[in-house]
């Protein structure tokens, strides 16, 4: 046996390494420098027939060499392969300005999304959220909240009738406050409820108001619960809403199911500094709000609940408004257009 | 409520320091709150009065005179004049030298064709006092020279006007003087009081008025005064500026101070020409049925005087003949004209409950009605008589009352509140410290409440007769709080022991808001009032709940469903070039009340209409799997029913969601029928897939148990199998079948292909599903797939539906 054409085996084999130009040719090239049937294999088959000591020399320079020459392919094959991933990614590039269509999510109304957001945050407080109907008898709507038949303060509230035939009994709600009965009667004080929904007025449609809108009621019911309560709840709700030291503001107003009555206004949270004026306020650094008092003893009564061993105080106002005034909507009327111009916008 | 400043300094001494800012949060925090503030009038700064002393045309002008005044230093002043409606003697406003007047104008000693003029004469238009441009303003001739016009005309300049809202429960504040009162007791000063009864209600009852015993119910109590000595006349400057500060119109002298008193006291009164009242007498009793009245607006009324259901009521003369509305508008018969030489006054209390129904079955409403609804101090007549009386001699000298009578049912005793400390401090949150017994008779009694003390903690409160609204003590306490300013009331949060979380309802609503927002769908909150075409041009019945007093035709039933509104809302955006969108809407649907029940049937639907490219009723079948999955609904709980019946949708695509085995009906799926579509204004061509659901029943269903499902770890084996199904088998109904078949073994099953050929023969449909089979707790053979795979083309074949070669 002779070990003679090593050298030239050696430099042919790396010259082939060398000339593979993808995988699969190295892969031939492997089969065929280091395979079953390749020279050095068979030179290998001869090492059995040498003497011990030629055989260990041959031996050790033969693995010397099947040990470089797989280290040659494995840096080739290491340089190919690297070669074939450049040119994979260079065919499938991708300019990310180029996409076609896309798929954004849809948004939730701007009033679901008021609404859900003070939920969030009353629920924070420990209230309970109720829902009603739209569609109230006289009774919820007025009677049980002490507005009696024919009272003057009926006339603040222009209503739509349902025609069932029987007389102006059945009507559209015209505020949220018939859910305070409903809850009433629908469980025990202590009371921590919020009720938004959407109630109905004979109104002018124009940009600050709807016949169709939407209100959110509070109504607290606990042992002695007070009008320091109530406006140091208004205060606490509207802080954590905006996110800014709120103050409110009480002034006495008027509504047959609550006395003490109030309107009730708010700081400003739209001027650059608290007080400064802004659009938003008419430079008064104050925002109306809504109405509020403390549950008048015949309505507490209405609701099954006993005036002297409890107390409660109870708000509404308008959400539109607020989403309105929040995200300087001009025109109220845009809510009910649904134009994904604005929807998408929120 | 219009409230003049200075007829308020009548009542109140207001401190010079408060300004108009500190009075408007004043007016705020007693709940009288300022909707406006005007300010009326100007300083006149430069404006005196001058006596005409000669006149001369100027030479060379047609209508110019040189006017030669005196101002009180004896010393003729030249003024080049246009007017000369002046006769010497005459007093006059004289602008002088350096006068800005109102418009702006500065008054300049300029020559006019050659002649200086040291000042101008001023007609009533350039003082703003008046339209009268005719000529210069001629004061009266006792006027003082050379003293400013404000102090000649004793003008209050410049007034501010406050335009008050004056609530329902608030009577007291419609008037000057019960602003007044008002204002008085929150910034701590006394009001100054009403005008002496004397020599006003001691006369004789000559002229007897009557008023009916049935009518007490109508009127508890009726003055007549007779006047005579009256001359017609304009009012002096003062009244009428008051008055129409106070946004009435001036007329004559007995007019105006029938409306002054009215304003000014609260409680209305009026006028009658005496020679116009039938018998010189007066009454007032409910109107008979058909009786007509002419009132003064010149509308001629039929009155109603059926007392089962309404009844008017009537002033009438001693012919008993109606003469007036009660409470509401004199009649047109007995009016004061310039002839008028002797009145008959009345100042009667009418019945708030008695003037309402009258004023909303007749549509009208005026300044005296609005202070009866509204409920008026019956003790405030006398004094009301007296001050027309007392105003009306400014004009008319030689005035006298020659009778007077006040006709009075036996007045109720005065309304007393017990009133305990304790219950003050609980209902405001104020402490003993901020109010005690003490502090509470002195916020009440300024304001006419009498408080006499009863035991420690406990006042009783007697009401004054001008607050008839206040009844029980929660009213009193209003006015305690009020009085001491809801501002200086400590604040609280109040600290709630329930748990805040929304019920599952709620949560679930919550949920299928966000899945469809995250399925590419916009949230539309659409109209509930529709016209009926809106329901029928989508296909609905027309049979909706209708209000009975619509403020316009196209919004006057109540929606039945969503689908209207969502059309509408689709169709709005198409015709802004956005046809390819998808919205949602959760909200009350509402039909005829159920047998038995008094109002509608209303429900929450949530609905989906989907107009984006490509959707189809399958991109409503792939929500409504993702609603059921999001929910956690139990598997196959409910099943789609084709139906051609669905109002509005697509007769072949669509189908009815009931819940299986119960056949309950829960909502609807498929696609708007594409004439409807067009019909509601959705570009032809462009597919609207639709769903609804009722959201109460939808949420109500069964959902899957919260406990794991154990899954086997060895590998599964699937399956596909394609078969020619006749349209006539629902893919569900096949679908389910299979299930049943797959028992145990069978992991899942899924379409994955579905195609029609004529080679597969009409009406055939080939679905190919694949098949997932495992066993929890070993490998299956190719025998045991086997098996379960025939066992499932059995199952199909007994529906019909063959294995495709």
């Amino acid at each position: 046996m002779n070990l003679d054409s090593l050298p030239d085996l050696r430099a042919d084999a790396l010259a082939r390494i060398a000339g593979a130009q993808d995988l699969d040719a190295l892969k031939a090239v492997d089969v065929a420098v280091l395979g079953r049937k390749a020279p050095i294999t068979a030179l290998n088959q001869g090492l059995g027939r040498l003497e011990p000591d030629a055989r260990k020399a041959a031996g050790a320079l033969l693995n010397e060499t099947r040990g470089a020459l797989t280290q040659a392919l494995a840096d080739r094959r290491e340089v190919l392969a690297a070669e074939e991933h450049r040119q994979r990614l260079e065919a499938e590039r991708l300019d990310l300005g180029e996409t076609i269509g896309s798929s954004l999510p849809g948004h939730a109304h701007l009033i679901s999304q008021t609404t859900e957001a003070l939920e969030d945050i009353f629920l924070g407080m420990g209230f309970q959220v109720f829902h009603g109907p739209e569609v109230e008898t006289d009774w919820y709507n007025f009677e049980a909240l002490n507005f009696p038949p024919a009272h003057p303060a009926r006339t603040m509230h222009d209503t739509f009738h349902l025609n069932l035939g029987e007389a102006e009994s059945v009507l559209l709600r015209t505020h949220t406050s018939p859910m305070q009965i409903r809850v009433m009667q629908s469980m025990k004080p202590p009371i921590y409820a919020v009720m938004p929904g959407r109630c109905y007025r004979r109104d002018t449609p124009d940009a600050r108001h709807l016949p169709t809108f939407h209100q959110i009621e509070a109504l607290v019911i606990d042992r002695g619960i007070s009008l320091g309560h109530l406006a140091g709840t208004i205060e606490a709700f509207t802080t954590a809403y905006f996110g800014r030291p709120i103050e409110a503001r009480l002034r006495p107003g008027y509504f047959p199911f609550t006395e003490p009555s109030a309107e009730f206004e708010i700081s400003c949270p739209f001027c650059p500094k608290p007080g400064a004026g802004c659009r938003v306020c008419s430079q008064s650094g104050w925002i109306e709000l809504g109405g509020c008092g403390m549950v008048h003893p015949n309505v507490l009564r209405a609701g099954g609940i006993d005036p002297e061993e409890w107390t409660g105080f109870a708000w509404g106002f308008g959400i539109d408004r607020l989403a309105m005034n929040r995200h300087d909507i001009d025109d109220l009327r845009h809510f009910l257009d649904n134009d994904i111009r604005l929807l998408r916008q929120f | 409520m219009k409230v003049p400043l200075s007829w308020l300094r009548e009542f109140v001494s207001i401190p010079a320091a408060i300004d108009r800012r500190q009075l408007t949060d004043l007016f705020n925090n007693l709940g009288l709150v300022v909707e406006g503030v005007e300010q009326i009038g100007h300083t006149y700064e430069g404006i005196v009065t001058a006596k005409v002393l000669s006149f001369d045309r100027v030479p060379k002008s047609d209508h110019l005179m040189l006017v030669q005044v005196d101002v009180g230093d004896g010393t003729p002043l030249a003024i080049i004049c246009g007017a000369s409606n002046y006769a010497p003697g005459d007093v006059v406003p004289l602008a002088t030298i350096g006068t800005t007047m109102v418009d702006g104008r500065k008054i300049e000693r300029r020559p006019v064709l050659g002649i200086k003029s040291n000042g101008m004469l001023c007609s009533a238009r350039e003082l703003e006092l008046s339209d009268d441009h005719s000529g210069i303003m001629i004061l009266s001739p006792e006027t003082a020279l050379g003293v400013s016009l404000r102090q000649a005309l004793s003008i209050e300049s410049p007034d501010l006007v406050f335009d008050l809202a004056v609530e329902a429960n608030r009577p007291d504040a419609m008037s000057i003087r019960g602003v007044a009162r008002d204002l008085a007791a929150q910034i701590g000063v006394s009001l100054i009081v009403a005008p002496s009864l004397a020599g006003v209600t001691d006369r004789p009852p000559a002229a007897p008025v009557r008023v009916s015993v049935e009518a007490a119910d109508l009127c508890p109590r009726f003055i007549g005064a007779v006047l005579r000595g009256v001359t017609i006349c304009p009012s002096p400057p003062w009244i009428a500026g008051r008055l129409t500060l106070a946004g009435m119109r001036p007329i004559n002298n007995v007019v105006d101070v029938s409306n002054y008193v009215m304003l000014e006291l609260g409680h209305p009164n009026h006028a009658y020409d005496l020679k116009q009242v039938g018998g010189g007498r007066i009454g007032t009793r409910w109107a008979k049925p058909g009786e007509t009245l002419e009132t003064l607006d010149g509308v001629t009324r039929t009155l109603a005087g059926d007392s089962a259901t309404h009844r008017d009521g009537v002033i009438v003369d001693g012919a008993d003949v109606a003469i007036g509305l009660a409470g509401i508008m004199g009649g047109a018969s007995s009016e004061i004209t310039d002839d008028t030489t002797e009145v008959l006054l009345e100042a009667a209390h009418w019945w708030p409950m008695a003037l309402a129904r009258t004023t909303k079955r007749m549509s009208i409403r005026t300044e005296a009605s609005a202070r009866f609804e509204k409920g008026c101090d019956p003790d405030t007549l006398p004094h009301a008589v007296a001050r027309f009386v007392e105003l009306l001699r400014l004009t008319c000298p030689d005035l006298s009352v020659e009778s007077y009578e006040d006709v009075r049912v036996s007045p109720a005793a005065p309304t007393e509140i017990r009133l305990r400390t304790a219950r003050v401090n609980l209902v405001l949150g104020t402490t003993p410290e901020l109010i005690d017994d003490v502090r509470i008779a002195a916020l009440l009694t300024p304001i006419g409440f009498s408080c006499r003390p009863v035991s420690a903690g406990v006042t009783a409160v007697t009401v004054p007769t001008f607050r008839p609204d206040v009844t029980e003590e929660i009213n009193v306490i209003e006015e305690v709080g009020r009085h001491f300013g809801y501002r200086n009331i400590p604040r609280r949060v109040p600290l709630s022991p329930l748990v805040g979380q929304l019920s599952p309802l709620q949560r679930d609503r919550r949920s299928l808001r966000r899945l469809l927002t995250s399925r590419e769908c916009d949230e539309a909150w659409t109209a509930t009032l529709l016209a009926p075409a809106d329901l029928s041009r989508a296909g609905q019945p027309v049979e909706a709940v209708a209000l009975s007093n619509p403020m316009v035709a196209e919004e006057s039933v109540l929606r039945t469903t969503l689908l209207p509104g969502l059309l509408r809302a689709l169709a709005y955006n198409a015709s802004h070039r956005n046809p390819a969108i998808r919205l949602f809407e959760i909200g009350h649907v509402f039909s005829h009340p159920r047998p038995g029940e008094v109002v509608p049937y209303e429900r929450e639907r949530v609905a989906v209409a989907l107009a984006g490219n490509g959707d189809d009723a399958t991109s409503a079948r792939a929500l409504f799997d993702a609603i059921v999955a999001q929910l956690g609904t139990k598997p196959r709980t409910l099943t789609l029913e084709a139906t051609i019946d669905l109002p509005g949708l697509h007769a072949t695509r669509s189908a009815r969601i009931i819940t299986t085995g119960t056949n309950v009906s829960i909502g609807s799926i498929g696609e708007v029928d594409p004439r409807v579509a067009e019909a509601c204004g959705i570009p032809p061509g462009r597919r609207v897939a639709w769903l609804e659901f009722d959201l109460e029943n939808l949420c109500g269903l069964a959902r899957q148990p919260s406990t794991m499902k154990p899954f086997t770890k060895f590998p599964s084996t699937d399956v596909d199998l394609a078969f020619v199904t006749p349209d006539g088998v629902a893919a569900l109904a096949l679908e389910n079948a299979l299930r049943r078949a797959g028992g145990q073994l069978l992991d899942s099953i899924s379409l994955f292909d579905v195609f029609r050929s004529p080679a597969l023969g009409a009406g055939m449909r080939s679905l190919a599903y694949r098949f997932r089979f495992s066993a929890i707790d070993r490998t299956l053979t190719d025998a045991e797939v086997t098996k379960a795979r025939q066992v499932c083309i059995d199952a199909a074949a007994k529906l019909g539906a063959t294995l495709r070669a």
